[in-house]
């Protein structure tokens, strides 16, 4: 579906589209909030962007060094060139440890490849484990948002899927309550499961360790209960020394909800007695972006889910209006990539006013490459013939002087003689909810060449 | 320094007002201002909606028109940001050059070309100003809101200069308003919907009169005031800037 048809729906419901938009607002305030706090943000964003420049220019060798150190501390590394090679990795070691049952922390990466289905055919009870994941997990749903995957519930229709999938009394909506049923729920899953699955929020070259993030202590539970822990991570996730993890750490969790650092910020080197690390590394289409010159800083992204917490279409459109799992604008510029004909509509799910831009603790340059990615997708006539003709016809028309005053004139005439009925009209989008403007009798131009005739 | 004075398309058409008092501000400030007579549009529609290659003549048309001008002086921050940013589409000539890196915004020339300290300007109204995105973020004529960095706007120092005038402050300073150019029809609903919450802002604050350095802003805000409406007008910020009759 169109992101326009999607977003016309969503909005349909304008007291959820009012409340998704607050919502998510509120977490853009309290983001701005702890920026201030920090008096060297801009360079802090400066620093990280040049990092990241550092590491797609130096990728082969930096991956290669992390590969290198992390075996030297004992993890099994693999590569995964796509989803289907990262999955079955999954599948081959879990069945490699007889694992019939795997606990997972939050990664968009296993979203990306859709791991779960793929394991749940294979036999394998896959639990999430993060609080907002299980939820939209009980009810078949992906995330809607990268960071706050549930935030298109409401507290009442979470009960309400408790009620459902755990048996709860009906009408429970206090967040707290709630709150202490998932985590009874999720502690016996915690105990019994014989594997735990976690993301990468990044890889250190020169150490081989890796960090993962979180707000909820699921992944260390997880993590320390099994014997087994796989660990995905996408190729660009990489950074190049220790000391350059403090840069990110703290402009992610201000960035993503405006907490100083995650509560957790859990650091992998080694395994612990009587544990196997798997790590996979994943490629699936991140090199391709790596080479397109206009599009590489996209592979940039910390996940931090500013630029849709800032987006006024995202929060006023919901994350399923985008036709791709990561929604908003740095999925708008990821999903072309991904697929150009399915996703050719998220580009042009932008006012490209550039607040992306402005919030991304990396600096990615979004609104620029949505334009981009519009020029692209027009070039290689993955958008809608008849915009294309008209833009062609326009361009005639603005292209030649005569050609322009004889149609304003003629538009001009069209709208101040037509009755209503003729102008307000199935074909007329604007005037659906919007009047026309008034029209005046002349141009500036006609007013120009009376009342300043001596400058002609 | 001879002025030449761009008028976007819409502008012409639709709100002639607006470029008499942009050009009367201009010419009270001792300007000496020129229109040149074949000018079109700059192009950004083609280009925004994703065919820049139909926009290659009707911007050599702008260059071809504006090259000998000292400045371009154009009462918009969307038009100006597209011609600095997006004439990479042409050859690269010294006119092309030339062109990019003298124009500007209104506010801004006034700002910093005339370095004008005081303007003779009278109105007695509570005026809420809308940011125009690609004014703010685009030449940066303010600084955003989610930056870590002092804040400034070249359009409200200018309103702020006004007599009479209360400048009223929204919840959201810097929030687009859903216009995005072919964006309004292509996305209506969400179109719409930022536009109305971004009337209510304005509303709910207190404004008489909504002001913007962009009329496109204002037109598709006003097409929802006057649908729905809501007890606010919309003037541009040259029709504050130009005007002397007191209340």
């Amino acid at each position: 579906m169109k992101h326009s048809e999607a977003a016309e729906k969503f909005i349909s419901d304008n007291e959820r589209t009012n409340w998704h938009d607050k919502a998510l607002w509120f977490v853009r305030a309290k983001r701005d909030i702890a920026i201030k706090q920090v008096a060297e943000w801009e360079e802090l964003r400066a620093l990280a962007s040049q990092i990241k420049a550092h590491v797609m220019s130096n990728l082969d060798v930096l991956l290669e060094q992390f590969e290198a150190n992390a075996i030297k501390n004992g993890i099994h590394v693999h590569w995964a060139k796509d989803a289907e090679e990262h999955n079955n990795h999954v599948l081959n070691i879990l069945k490699e440890h007889r694992v019939k049952s795997l606990v997972k922390s939050k990664s968009m990466l296993t979203e990306e490849c859709h791991l779960n289905p793929f394991l749940e055919k294979n036999g394998i009870e896959v639990i999430d484990t993060d609080l907002g994941e299980r939820i939209i997990q009980f009810r078949n749903e992906p995330p809607s948002h990268i960071v706050l995957p549930a935030i298109h519930l409401t507290k009442e229709e979470v009960g309400e899927t408790f009620h459902t999938h755990l048996g709860i009394e009906k009408g429970i909506s206090d967040p707290k309550i709630l709150t202490d049923i998932a985590r009874a729920h999720l502690r016996e899953k915690f105990l019994s499961a014989d594997a735990a699955m976690t993301g990468v929020n990044f890889g250190i070259a020169d150490t081989g360790g890796f960090v993962v993030c979180t707000n909820e202590g699921n992944t260390d539970m997880g993590v320390h209960l099994s014997q087994v822990h796989i660990a995905s991570m996408g190729i660009e996730k990489i950074i190049p020394r220790q000391e350059d993890l403090g840069v990110f750490t703290r402009l992610l969790a201000r960035s993503a909800t405006g907490q100083p650092v995650t509560t957790y910020t859990s650091h992998y080197l080694t395994a612990q007695s009587g544990q196997v690390i798997h790590l996979i590394i994943v490629d699936n289409g991140r090199s391709k972006q790596l080479g397109r010159a206009d599009y590489v800083k996209s592979l940039f992204c910390i996940r931090c889910g500013a630029c849709m917490n800032t987006c006024p279409v995202y929060r006023r459109s919901g994350g399923y209006s985008y036709s791709y799992g990561i929604p908003g604008p740095i999925g708008s510029i990821l999903a072309p990539g991904a697929n150009p004909k399915e996703h050719s509509s998220m580009p042009f799910a932008s006012t490209l006013c550039g607040s992306c831009t402005d919030v991304c603790p990396v600096k990615i340059d979004i609104h620029q490459q949505l334009y981009s990615w519009r020029q692209d997708l027009t070039e290689d006539k993955k958008t809608s013939s008849s915009k294309r003709l008209i833009m062609k016809m326009m361009g005639i028309v603005l292209a030649y002087p005569k050609l322009y005053r004889f149609s304003g004139i003629t538009a001009r005439w069209f709208l101040g003689f037509s009755p209503r009925f003729l102008i307000y009209n199935k074909l007329n989008l604007w005037g659906k909810q919007r009047e026309l403007p008034s029209v005046p009798t002349e141009s500036f131009r006609d007013w120009y060449s009376k009342n300043r005739r001596a400058n002609l | 320094m001879k002025i030449g004075l761009f008028i976007p398309c819409y502008i012409d058409q639709f709100y002639p007002k607006v470029g008499i008092a942009t050009l009367e501000l201009l010419e009270k400030l001792g300007c000496n201002v020129g229109y040149p007579m074949d000018q079109t549009c700059c192009g950004q529609p083609m280009g925004n909606s994703g065919s820049e290659k139909e926009a290659v003549k009707t911007a050599e048309l702008f260059v071809k028109n504006f090259q000998t001008y000292d400045c371009i002086v154009a009462p918009t921050g969307s038009c100006a940001c597209y011609v600095k940013e997006h004439y990479d589409i042409l050859k690269q000539t010294d006119a092309t050059k030339y062109v990019r890196e003298n124009i500007y915004e209104l506010a801004e020339f006034i700002t910093d070309i005339l370095k004008v300290d005081q303007i003779d300007a009278t109105f007695p109204y509570k005026v809420g100003f809308h940011s125009s995105c690609h004014g703010q973020r685009g030449l940066r004529l303010a600084q955003s809101s989610e930056l870590n960095l002092p804040f400034f706007s070249k359009q409200k120092q200018l309103l702020s200069m006004v007599k009479g005038i209360e400048i009223v402050e929204i919840d959201r300073r810097d929030e687009c308003c859903g216009f995005g150019g072919t964006f309004c029809v292509t996305e209506e609903a969400v179109s719409v919907k930022m536009g109305k919450d971004k009337v209510a802002d304005f509303v709910r604050n207190g404004a008489e009169v909504i002001t913007s350095g962009d009329v496109s802003c204002l037109m598709h805000l006003d097409g929802i005031i006057k649908r729905q409406k809501y007890p606010v007008k919309v003037l541009h910020i040259a029709e504050i800037l130009n005007n002397t009759i007191e209340r």
